[in-house]
């Protein structure tokens, strides 16, 4: 689960990690307000989940609250396109303004979980302000990576080898273990997935502090934590992944017109790669997950249906515990109700699988059923083109 | 011979009573698997499946001497039964739960260090070794008893190349289900490691997907060690980067984990991965002849 900028800051607040001075607002006119009560230079920052917000025109300079106003005004509303956004953008809602700090340098901090060594790691480089991946790639001997043993958790030595890392002044090396440990406090205790700083600021004042905040956290997790949930921003989500998650249902919406269900993540995906193995594009990945009941297919019909790109579908069970003659009676009744157009090719697995493909054949309705893999992807992808 | 579990491994099943443990125990027990027992708090003397329920993992393993336990048990309680039942001492945990919460795990993980339990999962289908036992969720009547052994990171799918393995004549010595998150008792290297040992099994079938490095791990331990012939399959091609593919473990994050770098890895030790998921069974037939 993503979460803004602002809240990111906002936890960071709470956790006594320093952030800049700052408030989010929705309008041009708080915008003012917050700058002149900052009575400083402050720097308008569009509130999208995604990177890359300068380049693509969110991040602006106010030297007075009217400017603050003007940029704020152009900011919100605006369709914000950056690397990280895809094509089609996202829409501002917000915008944190923000002290603008006299930066003398520009470093990155970063904690993950490392899957290999199973356990929080501390990331760090002095090259801060830019890509860590461009970084990890032409300069890997720039990034420090600390490791944090679980059985004891961030020791301040671990802390220490960090902060030295960052060749920071020596007055500042308490300021940043600290804020190294008030970070992996805050990873540990609301379960994050990554938090990263980039760039870290020391200010030509003597500062340290946070100039940008991202955290991400542990869907598997997020249900213990209720005050992180609150922090969802629906709107930033792919709406068609939102009404699928309410139904308990795994979907990725992709670019292509061959619609698929399928029970099993693996399943699911193998079955795109097969689509396009076959000179088609998967509009979709959805997990119906083990369950496959009439209710759950009709819900993943409507959601596979509701992607205008979508021309033909393509459903791969597997039946285990699942019955397929229970899935084709599901489709059935869902394509009935439905009453859908677009050409379905089914392939049924497993248990009852014949009996399924019976149900299937014996409908009336427009089904292919293909006796295997290959033949399912070939016909779907031939059905795509030809609606 | 299989690897981990035969029809003689005592198996006990934590969350027995719940509606999960008992459908999957009832189907062990068809299949053939030596239940002994179960474990759920607070039903401690009841019976269920024709066993006998226990409170705790401890008291089991002094009643019935459980060689193995898999468990039923709801994703935010799981690390804790994984724990409780390694430091009972059970030899072989498996834990079919989907979406525990990763810091969970990786405080499992350094629990399990200093153990003697080997962990199995979580988020996985569980182990079989066709024509003796299984441990998990698999439906038993797509395997067969042979010399191909299963590797997984993945349920269904691996369903589909188990069922295209039974249908070239070609049996299974044991299936390990690896599970689909981002931390795992097992890996592929883990898994190869048993295989190279086991002279039931001559050839394996490897299911990867995008995310992580594990197949990239088995890749090297392959390319140095593993004489067997290996095909292998990497789900998620068509995965775009950024995204969790339903599996917490299936990411493609910071350019890292994608499926092409798997399989190229993976072709430069000798693997024969497939292109297509449908080509598994026959390509393994091809190999083993």
């Amino acid at each position: 689960m993503k979460i803004h900028e602002y809240q990111a800051k906002a936890l960071f607040r709470s956790y006594n990690i320093p952030v800049p001075e700052g408030r989010n607002v929705k309008t041009p006119e708080e915008a003012a307000d917050v700058a002149a009560e900052l009575s400083k230079r402050v720097v308008v920052k569009a509130q999208i989940h995604a990177g890359g917000r300068g380049k693509g025109g969110g991040i602006k300079l106010a030297s007075t609250p009217e400017e603050a106003k003007e940029n704020a005004q152009k900011i919100i509303g605006m369709n914000l396109i950056t690397h990280q956004t895809g094509p089609e953008g996202k829409e501002v809602h917000s915008v944190l303004i923000e002290e603008a700090l006299d930066v003398k340098d520009e470093l990155y901090l970063g904690m993950v979980v490392d899957r290999q060594r199973s356990c929080v790691t501390v990331i760090a480089s002095t090259e801060g302000g830019m890509e860590i991946e461009k970084v990890a790639s032409e300069t890997p001997e720039k990034i420090v990576t600390v490791p944090v043993d679980p059985a004891v958790g961030m020791q301040a030595y671990m802390a220490r080898k960090v902060a030295y890392s960052l060749q920071l002044p020596k007055e500042l090396i308490r300021a940043c273990t600290k804020l190294i440990a008030n970070m992996y406090k805050l990873f540990t205790e609301k379960d994050a997935s990554l938090a990263e700083v980039n760039p870290l600021v020391v200010t030509n004042d003597g500062r340290l502090l946070a100039a940008d905040a991202k955290i991400n956290f542990d869907d598997n997790a997020v249900p213990k934590h209720p005050e992180i949930a609150e922090l969802r921003d629906i709107s930033e989500e792919e709406p068609t992944e939102v009404e699928a998650s309410r139904y308990s249902l795994s979907y990725v919406k992709l670019d292509g017109n061959v619609g698929c269900m399928v029970n099993g993540a693996g399943l699911a995906m193998a079955t795109m790669d097969i689509i396009q193995l076959h000179g088609g594009m998967p509009a979709n990945f959805l997990d119906v997950g083990g369950g496959a009941s009439p209710e759950r297919v009709e819900n993943a019909f409507r959601i596979l249906l509701s992607d205008k790109n979508v021309k033909a579908v393509l459903i791969n069970i597997f039946g285990g515990i699942v019955r397929c003659d229970r899935v084709a009676n599901g489709v059935v009744s869902a394509a009935k109700k439905l009453d859908i157009k677009v050409p379905i090719v089914v392939r049924l697995s497993g248990t009852n699988s014949e009996l399924g493909g019976e149900i299937l054949e014996k409908s009336g309705l427009k089904f292919s059923v293909a006796a295997t893999l290959k033949e399912a992807a070939e016909m779907a992808v031939k059905a795509a083109v030809s609606t | 011979m299989s690897i981990l579990l035969d029809d003689k491994t005592r198996v006990i099943v934590q969350g027995i009573t719940g509606s999960e443990g008992q459908f999957h125990s009832k189907q062990m027990i068809e299949y053939g698997t030596n239940v002994v027992g179960g474990v759920t708090p607070g039903k401690g003397g009841q019976t269920c499946n024709d066993v006998p329920v226990f409170n705790t993992v401890q008291e089991a393993v002094k009643e019935v001497q459980p060689d193995a336990t898999v468990i039923f048990v709801p994703p935010l309680f799981a690390a804790d039964a994984i724990m409780e039942a390694a430091d009972a001492g059970v030899k072989l945990v498996v834990c079919i739960s989907e979406g525990i919460p990763t810091l969970d795990m990786v405080k499992v993980w350094t629990f399990l260090k200093d153990k003697n339990s080997r962990l199995v999962g979580p988020n996985c289908p569980g182990i079989i070794s066709p024509g003796k036992a299984k441990m998990g969720i698999m439906p038993g009547f797509i395997h067969k008893q042979g010399k191909v052994g299963v590797l997984s990171r993945s349920g269904t799918l691996t369903y589909e190349a188990v069922d295209q393995l039974t249908r070239e004549g070609l049996g299974q010595s044991t299936c390990i289900g690896l599970g689909g998150d981002p931390i795992t008792g097992t890996r592929f290297i883990d898994g190869l490691k048993l295989f190279k040992d086991d002279p039931q099994t001559e050839g394996v079938v490897l299911i990867g997907e995008i995310g992580g490095s594990d197949e990239e791990i088995a890749a090297e331990y392959i390319k140095k060690e593993f004489n067997k012939p290996v095909v292998g399959f990497i789900a998620g091609r068509t995965a775009p980067p950024g995204k969790r593919m339903g599996h917490a473990g299936a990411i493609i994050a910071g350019g890292k984990g994608t499926a092409d770098a798997k399989i190229e890895t993976l072709r430069n030790a000798g693997v024969t991965v497939v292109d297509s998921p449908a080509d598994i069974g026959s390509t393994m037939k091809k190999l083993l002849g």
